[in-house]
């Protein structure tokens, strides 16, 4: 199970890269291999104001629908598109496959998440 | 949980396993879609222990077995195997079930694993004046099912019999296969050609080996759960909890080639025949989504902005590449071209009724 350094992560298993105020939101390596072969992404409006744990979109796999929170309070200003079309790219490259971009309203929310090492960790113990 | 015989080898292939009505299977090995197209494609084979097996034998047992299911045996060959629903008095289903003729006297009934108990209790509560002898004997065997294009030439490599001589729906009650005793029938839960293969539970791990390794070079994997059902529900196979159950009868689950009305009296005609009569007012219809959306069980379907129905089986096929979907609906959307909705997470997403099965079954007929 792959984890990347210079990411912050949640413990329902989302990966968070910030830039400035801005944060890129996608799930963990760990969620897509639990979830199975993912075969639809529904995706946030643009322009939505979303509080930290607000249901940001939902990954389906074969198996079952899931939701996929916010781990930041924000607006979202961008969604990845191409995931409507390809989404199993989210199994094949879990941390490029962002799913959207939200501008943070609180940076002090980022500071409740966990680095790699501690996700690591998290992840074991879940198994 | 229960586990089957070939546990261990599920573990030391990777597999995930889940909880199944009380049993312990593996949902994937590799991931469902490569699986799911490996079937159609290649061949894989599932682990099917779980499902019941409940012997019917004695002098009355042919007319015993009339009386318990919907469709008519009495042309039923030896050695050939027969689908039929079983239902309450009212026309709900109990299960729906494989019936193996070995003669008129003796049968041999596959159940859906999560009914095996229900079964047989409801066979026991109805055997009276019928002298017959009803044994639940689940547990001496263990099934693996071969399925895909490939399987043949799979099979034979183990087996003592020419498999080409058999059609869909025959088997072999006594075949050898690795030198071991067998029930093989030509048949199987995916829409492809196939094979079923009752074993002594001792010898499961034996031939679930050497199967793999025959089918190595033909391009056989192991395949779980998941492919099961997305393989099942492309052919329009009906699963029961979803398409049948006591609620649904087997007219609505557009099954009446498998009720056989004008027979003599088995349990569940009058509601049966009454709701023929009185016109079908609920059907199990396919849908395709016309908007971006995967229907699940149990999400409403609906048409100017109500209820008319819900869906049994959705997903996203990984043959065709489209999300689709098996609903009970009113009659009166049930033809095919209708436009209907699909409520998904508060949205009505529009989809359009369409022909079942989605896709067609490749059995090697007589």
């Amino acid at each position: 199970m792959k984890v990347l350094e210079g990411l912050k992560y949640s413990k329902d298993h989302e990966w968070v890269k910030i830039e400035g105020n801005k944060a890129w939101i996608g799930i963990t390596d760990f969620a897509q291999h639990s979830l199975g072969d993912i075969v639809f992404v529904e995706l946030p409006e643009i322009g939505s104001e979303l509080n930290k744990g607000d249901v940001l979109g939902v990954v389906e796999s074969v198996k079952a629908a899931s939701d996929v929170y916010t781990p930041v309070s924000g607006k979202v200003v961008e969604v990845n598109e191409e995931l409507g079309d390809s989404p199993e790219k989210i199994n094949e490259d879990p941390y490029e496959s962002w799913i959207a971009v939200i501008e943070i309203g609180d940076i002090s929310e980022t500071e409740e998440l966990m680095d790699a090492d501690d996700y690591e960790r998290f992840c074991k113990e879940e198994e | 949980m229960k586990k089957t015989p070939l546990y261990d080898r599920h573990c030391e292939l990777g597999g995930k396993i889940v909880d199944f009505h009380g049993w312990a299977l593996p949902v994937q090995y590799s991931g469902i879609i490569e699986e799911h197209k490996r079937v159609r494609s290649a061949a894989g084979i599932f682990d099917v222990s779980h499902m019941g097996e409940i012997n019917v034998e004695g002098p009355d047992a042919a007319d015993f077995i009339q009386k318990i299911i919907t469709n008519d045996i009495s042309r039923t060959k030896d050695f050939r195997v027969a689908y039929s629903p079983m239902c309450y008095p009212d026309g709900g289903v109990v299960d729906d079930i494989l019936i193996y003729k070995y003669s008129s006297d003796l049968f041999l009934l596959i159940v859906n694993a999560s009914n095996t108990e229900k079964d047989y209790e409801w066979m026991i509560r109805n055997m009276e004046g019928y002298r017959t002898r009803i044994s639940n004997v689940s547990d001496s065997y263990a099934q693996l099912a071969l399925q895909g294009p490939e399987s043949e030439k799979i099979l034979q490599k183990l087996v003592n019999i020419r498999l080409e001589n058999m059609k869909f729906f025959d088997f072999v009650p006594e075949a050898e296969i690795c030198g071991k005793k067998a029930i093989i029938s030509r048949s199987g839960y995916t829409g492809e050609d196939g094979f079923e293969i009752y074993i002594d539970s001792e010898y499961a791990v034996m031939l679930w080996d050497n199967l793999l390794e025959a089918g190595r070079e033909h391009g056989l994997v192991p395949a779980g759960l998941g492919a099961r059902d997305t393989l099942r529900f492309e052919a329009a196979l009906p699963l029961y909890g979803q398409e049948l159950s006591p609620e649904i009868t087997p007219l609505e689950a557009g099954l009446d080639r498998f009720v056989k009305l004008e027979k003599d009296d088995f349990i569940g005609r009058d509601a049966l025949l009454k709701q023929k009569s009185t016109g079908i007012k609920r059907k199990i219809v396919g849908f395709e989504m016309v908007d971006r959306g995967v229907p699940r069980t149990g999400y409403d379907v609906l048409a100017g902005g109500k209820k008319k129905g819900y869906v049994t089986s959705g997903n996203f096929s990984p043959s065709l590449g489209k999300n689709l979907g098996m609903a009970l609906v009113d009659s009166d959307y049930s033809e095919t071209g209708t436009e209907v909705a699909v409520l998904i997470r508060n949205r009505e997403l529009k989809a359009r009724i369409t022909e079942l099965p989605f896709y067609s079954k490749k059995y090697v007929k007589g």
